[in-house]
């Protein structure tokens, strides 16, 4: 039997999006090459989590054990590489996220299954896997082909692919498998979680957002931005760089490893667009880019454009707006 | 604590504006500037901290060509103590897996206490060479990781998760961890530090010192090839605001007032 498998992302009692990301995909490609779908889920009473997972497809392997309660990529590689040993499913898939980057290359190694990770499409193209992914942050766009084998692997990257619930309930099979840890993994061991301090203001409910990135060149600038965030009412966010550089607090960082936002506003100045921010900024209502770089890669989800210095752009509307408020 | 850093030699791409070349299989390298992966610049400074507070040598290794030594210089100058940079015309056309096994060849040779590499390259962006190492050496791994603690043959770290939440973990060593951005704050490497370091050596190694076949690199030791290079897909329909400065302020403010945003 065919089978494409797909791994369940789970935290803290909730299945992550994610998980109905990389589904709907999944079952695009089963229906293709017709093959069966199923959903691999690992945890500590996971069986009730896996309640609504039947509906997506024809199979649910769960794997219950205590000693996986929280998240361990030795754990998780050890179980996985048996049930695929075992299952040799035509593909495996899971999230391009800090679940899948952690298990899904060494997996792949450790089975000598071709991987393509970070895959923005993928489609079996007469027996070969051919997946489309991304180079130079988002600024070249690249179709590559895995090398044949029986089984392959990828990881998807994420909000790229709309969950959607199946028309027709699949109504799977639930299967416990045997979790084969015989003993607690030792090399490493969850802590606990950290979770980022409140900051002052939220930008996942501000209207107006003046996004900034690294073409702010200098901290000395940031007043400049604060001045024109101010004069339109908005709230100052930011790509990764101007977090990393310590210019902005960590939580006003917008994009995948940040926070998701949908203004009615979205200024874009000095970001080039890097998948990541793009993921987290691309359903506002309206979106301004003011980049130098014609080709800048954020350009392609904005309504309007403007290829200029933000340094000559920037302080004139913030004058124009504060004069016509008087 | 002896630290081995995995580095690579990259074109800054973010602003830079990109041509596919003529075969449709890598861009136009000339006019580009190379420098350190982002990622791996700071490995580099968090490998040369935990070296000031403990001890130990740091060894900076690449897979690259004569290009490279521009970033295994300034490695060095940066503080590393040791360069090796493994060259063949037999690399070219590696994947992530290839120059995985590439890099595990020389490695398992090299006493460490830690290997660091950069979470992800900005070229490529496989984010798949650490775990790939790892495995290879059957040391465990952590990606994502934004702090370092050490102690009695265990790594404390913090691992990335998203929206800004972060979980702790703590790993046997010897491990690798694949470090992200902002882990810390890289210090200045200044030119005659990098003039400084011209004088040290860095070790040249072929596919020979390997110990690998020709076909376990390059295209044919590789999961995956690449077919073609395009430009992304434009998604919106975006309309260019032209004229000098006056002339687009005063359209922006059009826009947002018919909006009600202003």
């Amino acid at each position: 039997m065919t089978e494409i498998f797909v791994l369940a992302e789970h935290r803290q009692g909730q299945i992550l999006d994610i998980t109905y990301e990389v589904l709907t995909k999944g079952k695009e490609i089963a229906e293709k090459t017709n093959a069966k779908l199923a959903v691999l889920i690992l945890g500590k009473d996971v069986k009730e989590k896996a309640k609504t997972l039947p509906e997506y497809v024809n199979r649910v392997l769960v794997v219950e054990d205590f000693k996986l309660e929280n998240f361990n990529s030795d754990a998780w590689i050890k179980i996985l590489s048996n049930i695929i040993m075992e299952q040799m499913p035509l593909l495996t898939m899971m999230g391009h996220t800090s679940y899948g980057m952690e298990c899904a290359p060494r997996l792949a190694a450790s089975l000598g299954i071709p991987i393509a990770t970070d895959c923005i499409d993928l489609d079996f193209e007469d027996e070969n896997l051919v997946v489309m992914r991304q180079m130079y942050g988002g600024k070249v766009n690249v179709r590559a082909i895995l090398k044949k084998a029986k089984s392959y692997m990828v990881t998807v990257r994420p909000g790229v692919f709309i969950a959607r619930k199946p028309k027709i309930p699949f109504n799977g099979e639930v299967i416990e498998k045997q979790s084969l840890l015989t003993e607690e993994v030792t090399t490493k061991r969850f802590v606990e979680y950290v979770f980022p301090p409140p900051g002052e203001v939220d930008i996942t409910v501000a209207e107006k957002l003046v996004g900034i990135g690294r073409g702010i060149k200098d901290q000395a600038n940031m007043p400049m931005m604060e001045e024109f965030a101010k004069a339109i009412g908005a709230v100052l966010a930011s790509t990764r760089p101007v977090i990393d550089k310590g210019w902005l607090p960590s939580d006003r960082q917008v994009g995948s490893s940040g926070k998701t936002v949908k203004p009615k506003l979205y200024f874009a100045v000095g970001i080039s667009g890097a998948f990541q921010h793009i993921l987290g900024m691309k359903n506002s209502d309206l979106i301004i880019t003011i980049n130098k770089d014609p080709k800048a890669p954020i350009f392609n989800f904005s309504d309007y454009g403007i290829v200029e210095d933000l340094f000559k752009i920037v302080p004139e509307l913030t004058k124009r707006i504060n004069e016509l408020k008087g | 604590m002896d630290i081995i850093v995995c580095v690579k030699h990259v074109p800054e791409t973010a602003e830079a504006e990109l041509k596919i070349s003529a075969n449709g299989k890598t861009i136009e390298k000339t006019g580009l500037v190379f420098n350190i992966n982002e990622w791996d610049n700071y490995a580099v400074e968090e490998a040369v901290r935990i070296k000031e507070k403990f001890g130990g040598t740091v060894t900076v290794i690449t897979v690259g060509t004569e290009d490279s030594d521009y970033t295994i210089r300034r490695c060095l100058a940066h503080g590393a103590d040791n360069a090796i940079r493994l060259t063949d015309p037999r690399f070219e056309g590696s994947d992530g897996y290839a120059i995985a096994k590439i890099l595990y060849s020389i490695i398992r040779n090299l006493h460490y206490d830690l290997i660091l590499t950069g979470s992800q390259a900005g070229d490529d962006g496989y984010s798949m060479v650490g775990p790939t190492i790892a495995e290879m050496l059957n040391i465990p791994h952590v990606v994502l990781v934004k702090k370092i603690e050490l102690e009695a043959g265990i790594a404390r770290v913090h691992r990335e998760l998203e929206g800004g939440f972060e979980e702790v973990v703590e790993v046997k060593l010897p491990a690798l961890l694949a470090v992200q951005t902002g882990i810390n704050e890289p210090r200045y490497v200044s030119i005659t530090s990098i003039r400084r370091a011209m004088q040290k050596e860095i070790k040249v190694m072929s596919l020979a010192d390997t110990g690998l076949s020709e076909n376990e690199v390059g295209e044919a030791g590789s999961w995956l090839k690449i077919e073609k290079l395009h430009a992304p897909p434009v998604e919106k329909q975006i309309e260019f605001l032209k004229g000098n400065s006056e002339e687009v302020a005063a359209k922006i403010i059009k826009i947002l007032r018919s909006r009600g945003l202003i």
